[in-house]
């Protein structure tokens, strides 16, 4: 056998690093669609896993919106929850020791109601050392003060990063939103205030309407988009964003499978994230990483990095 | 220092699992109503009245999300050939009521689905010999059969079965062969009394003062169920359903309001892993949404 062809048959290399966490592959979730990471641990091995992203934590427990606060759409679901979390400290008290038991590093989302309070909860976060990286999420549609408008404007996002920064030693991972008109004008602005990568992106605000009813179908009104339905949206703004910034970026919005997660990586990710499928198939994740592994291997590739940003225009 | 799945799961006591499984069968029991039997080894021994499952259509992402079903039943069939164990299986009973239950009823005996369960809290049994009242409001009977199995071991057990029309009602020959006494009532009295079933179950309080109380439905019959339940300081168990996601408690999609909610210090519980069987006195009638589009049977 020759040489060429015994390298064939190793394992490609699926490790990446992001923001300075390393992962032994670039599969995680996305916030708020894998719970607190125990939630699922009937299903798959979080050890398995690049990274375990957490719900998004406020200082204070949050009740979230009222019912109801999802919908379906064509091939894609609307959600209001409103950021419904157990508060920093109850997280700290009863998750952070669960998911301090598995290897895989662990990235808190986090969100502020004011800029205080996101100073504060980065505060917080950073006396962890479970924690391995924070994911500063300024972009949910869902509340009035969920971030979005700091997420908006490149000002307050520089505002709200630098603050962060200059209270975290932890490396920081900022989520973006899709709802701009141009996202790399964010992206820019939070680059250059200290963040440490970029995840883009979260959910395209929609709104739906029950006929019979003349009502909105979700009690919040309006809700986030998000599944297949908003990929192709995803991958343009990941690819748009990758250009811009040189700080690694994190690919999300409708991956179900491995061939969906390349797209991104392709596009200049160097992770990705799956959300709404893990609704759908709870071991969606491990299908995308062992996808993705048979891919490099049919491509002849030893290490994921020959497939990230190997757009061919 | 990293754990064991195994260990954990064991520690946890986690019994739910992913079913990548076939169809056994799918009829149409009633118009606009099917039983859908899936093979799913294992599944029985696990399951508790008043759980559910989250059923897929495999492969397809039309519908996109996975749909909660409460359990039927579950059962055994004798094995296609000599020496093989006998084939386990759990039925749902559906009504077509969207795009996804549209989907379902077109699907036949060897289809692949997959099915996520079971899942949630069940009902507890109540005290053994005090009479046991179950209320179903259409395809509100579903987790009660298995219920109804259950408490027939030891209790004396009544269903009252309401529906729109004689369509609505379901299954009920197979409650009587449990040793069921059940009344069933319509509101156009195409079948049974003419009426809510709400009026049956204040008469068979005045008899049975000290019994017990399970029910599943529309939520204004659910309503109505508690108010007569609370007044007479009857024991109420109920079974609710809700829009879901995730059916594993990660969505945070599926909750309703609990007892001590108020607009200042909010308290939701997850439908699915609070819930879908709540003790009445654990949720905020008062605010429940009675404006719901009365039950759509899972939709």
């Amino acid at each position: 056998m020759t040489t060429s062809k015994m390298a064939n048959l190793k394992r490609p290399n699926l490790s990446v690093e992001v923001a300075g966490i390393k992962m032994r592959n670039p599969v995680m979730p996305a916030s708020g669609t894998f719970g607190y990471g125990e939630e699922y641990t009937p299903f798959l091995d979080l050890n398995q896993l690049g990274a375990v992203v957490t719900k998004g934590l406020s200082l204070r427990p949050k009740a979230g919106n009222a019912m109801p606060r999802i919908t379906e759409t064509v091939s894609g679901m609307l959600n209001a929850i409103g950021l419904q979390n157990v508060g920093i400290d109850a997280f700290i008290r009863d998750k952070v020791p669960f998911l301090s038991r598995f290897e895989t590093p662990v990235i808190v989302n986090f969100f502020g109601n004011s800029l205080e309070e996101y100073g504060e909860v980065a505060a917080r976060l950073n006396d962890i050392s479970a924690i391995a990286g924070v994911e500063l999420n300024i972009s949910c549609p869902n509340v009035k003060q969920g971030g979005i408008v700091f997420g908006t404007d490149p000002a307050a996002a520089s505002e709200v990063v630098s603050l962060v920064r200059s209270r975290l030693q932890k490396p920081l991972i900022v989520k973006l939103t899709p709802n701009v008109t141009d996202i790399t004008v964010i992206a820019r602005a939070v680059e250059e205030a200290g963040a440490d990568a970029i995840c883009c992106i979260n959910t395209l605000t929609g709104m739906s309407i029950d006929v019979r009813s003349r009502k909105p179908s979700l009690a919040n009104k309006t809700g986030g988009l998000s599944g297949p339905a908003i990929r192709p949206v995803a991958v343009r703004m990941v690819y748009q964003v990758a250009q811009t910034v040189k700080i690694p970026v994190i690919g999300v919005g409708g991956i179900v499978n491995a061939m969906d997660a390349l797209e991104f990586l392709i596009v200049g990710a160097t992770a990705v994230q799956v959300g709404t499928a893990n609704f759908i198939d709870p071991t969606a994740m491990i299908s995308v990483i062992d996808g993705i592994e048979q891919f490099c291997i049919d491509e002849g590739m030893d290490d994921i990095h020959q497939l990230i940003g190997s757009l061919q225009l | 220092m990293s754990v064991n799945r195994t260990e954990l799961l064991k520690e946890k006591g986690e019994q739910m699992q992913n079913y990548n499984t076939i169809i056994l069968s799918n009829q149409e029991v009633s118009p606009g109503y099917f039983r859908m039997r899936i093979l799913a080894p294992g599944f029985g021994a696990k399951a508790r009245s008043g759980q559910f499952l989250m059923f897929r259509v495999q492969h397809l992402l039309l519908p996109l999300l996975r749909r909660p079903f409460g359990i039927f039943r579950v059962g055994l069939l004798p094995p296609d050939c000599e020496g093989m164990p006998p084939k386990e299986y759990v039925e749902i009973l559906y009504k077509v009521v969207g795009g996804g239950t549209r989907i379902m009823s077109e699907l036949h005996h060897g289809d692949h689905v997959e099915l996520l369960g079971p899942l949630g809290n069940g009902f507890t049994s109540g005290a053994v010999k005090k009479v046991k009242i179950l209320v179903g409001g259409g395809i509100g009977l579903v987790p009660l059969y298995m219920l109804a199995s259950e408490l027939v071991t030891q209790s004396p057990v009544r269903l009252l079965m309401g529906g729109r029309t004689r369509d609505d009602i379901l299954a009920v020959t197979e409650f009587e062969r449990l040793g069921v006494e059940t009344y069933v009532s319509t509101d156009d009295g195409s079948l049974g009394e003419e009426g809510m079933v709400t009026e049956a179950l204040k008469r068979k309080l005045v008899r049975f003062p000290d019994a017990e109380v399970y029910a599943c439905g529309p939520m204004p019959m659910l309503k109505a169920v508690r108010d007569i339940c609370y007044k007479r300081g009857v024991s109420l168990q109920v079974s609710l359903e809700a829009h879901m996601a995730c059916g594993v408690g990660a969505c945070l999609g599926c909750v309703v309001k609990g007892a001590a909610h108020t607009e200042e210090t909010p308290q939701y519980l997850c439908c699915c892993k609070a819930g879908p069987v709540f003790m009445a006195e654990t949720l905020d009638w008062g605010k429940i949404d009675t404006d719901d589009k009365s039950c759509g049977g899972c939709a």
